[in-house]
């Protein structure tokens, strides 16, 4: 297995919690929508930590690169969590149009985000941080 | 970082909308000629005003799309960098632009000499963006079926083109080519090779993307590319082999992965996780349908020669490939990214998120499910007219009606992330 073969399937793993909360916010449904939107913002935050934490740093020490991709994905971390921030004031006043706009722009902001990692990030981490223990440390946070 | 990959959503967000913002209008003016040429202008493939409605749509709003996707595209799917985009885009766009329209009227008024003026304009623009494309390709340290496939459509594009090239200097300069058997192979090139290639290899991606579907199966999307490259080629025979059975044998095998492809896709996105609809994703279904029409007839034309020589079959086929499948895939997606390229473009001025507003709020979801409405009913009435000649003007008109509320729309969205990058800046000179 890949080092960031736990990364990959967290993202699949999002993917489906970020659908049950659109579907029940998009339906009105609050109490199960607020549910799924807590595990999904708790989930994200989970990913993000252990890329920021664990797996950025230790591939900007094997590489030297600080202000490449890890930069641009961080960046586009800080954005996936204001989108969130306002997902969380539309679930609080239970507006299902402000919900939908700000669910709708992070679905597509996390699914490029995804791609970019999944397609070009992780096989360079992969490849850099061939013999180090990342890897176990990444599939503990994210069991 | 590697010298060659992109990690920036580039390009400036005028060089896809410069593709965008025109598409439509190519639309508007197919529907208008139909709508003025009446009854006769779908009696064959061969009438100037079949002729010159395929290359309005081919490369008036596909390519002008297509390419003002790529250029969005290749940084984010595959970090690839098209060198000095911005640059490419000004000079290809307009070339393109004047180029279809001198090929267009070459048609219609059954002028070689525009024809010839063409010639070299789309050999200049359309070998320009060939380059800038393919060294992106070939230079990205990505790997995967979307790369192979963005890549082998590049080298689909690139034959088309130079076979019609060759295609317009033959009936310019009255070459001895043959026509028939070299304009079905310029057609496949464009519609298969070039098009399809390239609608599968960005499905791969958008499909699952937009839909949360399951991924494509590995096997599906190792073997669609490959495959449908060796069938255009089996194809392509058919110019060098005096072998009349050659056509059907290579053209059933091309219709079935195409049919493949068509029932994939429909049936990831029938057991998909996501259960909001929108225009998108309807679009792309009205899309895979046309396709599984297509080739389904397609193949009763192969097989039923009585249905087959109808010279109607053939615009039947056209209609459903032009308008049904490429018209609808393509705005889908400039309905999915041309609100989110507003949205990642107003956050980059620097202004609080909150302040930027969400992709909902730039373009309206009634005026996107209104007007797929209008291009469902415009397509249903194409249909009908091939068979009853009746209905043409009528078709025509739903078309031109159809294709300016897209243009409309996209001009609205633009207008919107003008109004909102005003003001976002206006606040910021404030503080």
């Amino acid at each position: 297995m890949s080092i960031t073969a736990p990364l990959f399937q967290h993202h699949k793993h999002c993917d489906e919690i970020f659908a049950d909360a659109e579907e029940a916010c998009g339906k009105g449904d609050w109490t199960a929508g607020a549910a799924a939107f807590e595990c999904l913002r708790g989930q994200l935050e989970t990913h993000f930590a252990s890329e920021e934490d664990l797996l950025f740093p230790a591939f900007e020490a094997a590489t030297g690169m600080t202000s490449g991709p890890t930069e641009v994905m961080r960046g586009e971390h800080r954005q996936m969590r204001d989108l969130l921030a306002q997902m969380q004031g539309a679930v609080e006043s239970r507006d299902s149009d402000a919900f939908g706009g700000a669910a709708e722009t992070l679905l597509i902001l996390m699914q490029q985000h995804n791609m970019k990692e999944e397609n070009i990030l992780y096989p360079m981490c992969d490849n850099a941080l061939n013999s180090s223990d990342v890897g176990a440390a990444l599939a503990e946070r994210l069991k | 970082m590697h010298p060659n990959l992109s990690f920036d959503q580039a390009p400036p967000i005028s060089v896809p909308y410069r593709f965008f913002l025109v598409a439509p209008w190519f639309g508007v003016m197919a529907g208008i000629l139909l709508g003025w040429s009446g009854p006769d202008a779908f009696a064959s493939r061969w009438t100037p005003e079949v002729l010159a409605l395929t290359h309005l749509i081919a490369l008036g709003f596909m390519l002008q799309a297509m390419s003002g996707a790529l250029f969005q595209f290749i940084p984010v799917a595959v970090g690839g960098n098209v060198w000095h985009s911005r640059l490419v885009a000004n000079a290809v766009q307009p070339m393109l632009v004047l180029a279809t329209l001198l090929l267009v009227a070459g048609f219609l008024f059954s002028r070689p000499g525009l024809l010839s003026a063409a010639v070299p304009l789309f050999l200049l623009a359309v070998g320009g963006f060939v380059i800038a494309v393919a060294l992106a390709l070939w230079r990205t340290p990505a790997t995967g079926m979307t790369l192979w496939a963005m890549r082998m459509a590049i080298g689909g594009l690139a034959v088309t083109v130079l076979l019609g090239a060759l295609l317009a200097e033959s009936l310019a300069r009255g070459l001895t080519v043959s026509i028939v058997e070299l304009t079905n192979i310029h057609l496949a090139w464009g519609l298969g090779g070039w098009a399809l290639m390239l609608l599968a290899g960005v499905s791969y991606h958008v499909v699952p993307m937009f839909q949360l579907t399951r991924p494509y199966p590995l096997w599906f999307a190792r073997g669609f590319g490959p495959l449908l490259l060796f069938l255009l080629l089996a194809w392509s025979g058919q110019y060098f082999l005096d072998e009349p059975r050659w056509p059907m044998a290579a053209g059933l095998p091309l219709l079935a992965i195409f049919f493949a492809y068509g029932g994939m896709t429909l049936w990831l996105q029938y057991t998909r996780r996501r259960k909001i609809h929108d225009a998108t994703s309807l679009y792309f279904r009205v899309a895979m349908l046309s396709l599984l029409a297509f080739a389904i007839s397609g193949a009763a034309f192969f097989l039923i020669p009585a249905i087959g020589a109808d010279p109607r079959s053939v615009v039947w086929l056209g209609v459903l490939a032009f308008a049904g499948v490429f018209v609808s895939a393509i705005t889908g997606m400039m309905y999915k990214i041309t609100p989110f390229l507003n949205w990642l473009h107003l956050q980059r001025l620097g202004a609080p998120m909150s302040a930027v507003p969400n992709m909902k709020k730039m373009l309206a979801a009634e005026m996107m499910t209104g007007q797929l409405r209008l291009h469902v009913l415009a397509l249903l009435l194409l249909l009908a007219a091939v068979w009853l000649p009746g209905l043409a003007r009528l078709a025509g008109m739903a078309f031109a009606a159809s294709s300016a509320w897209l243009g409309w729309n996209l001009i609205s969205a633009v207008r919107r992330y003008q109004t909102f990058r005003d003001q976002i800046r206006a606040v910021a000179l404030h503080c």
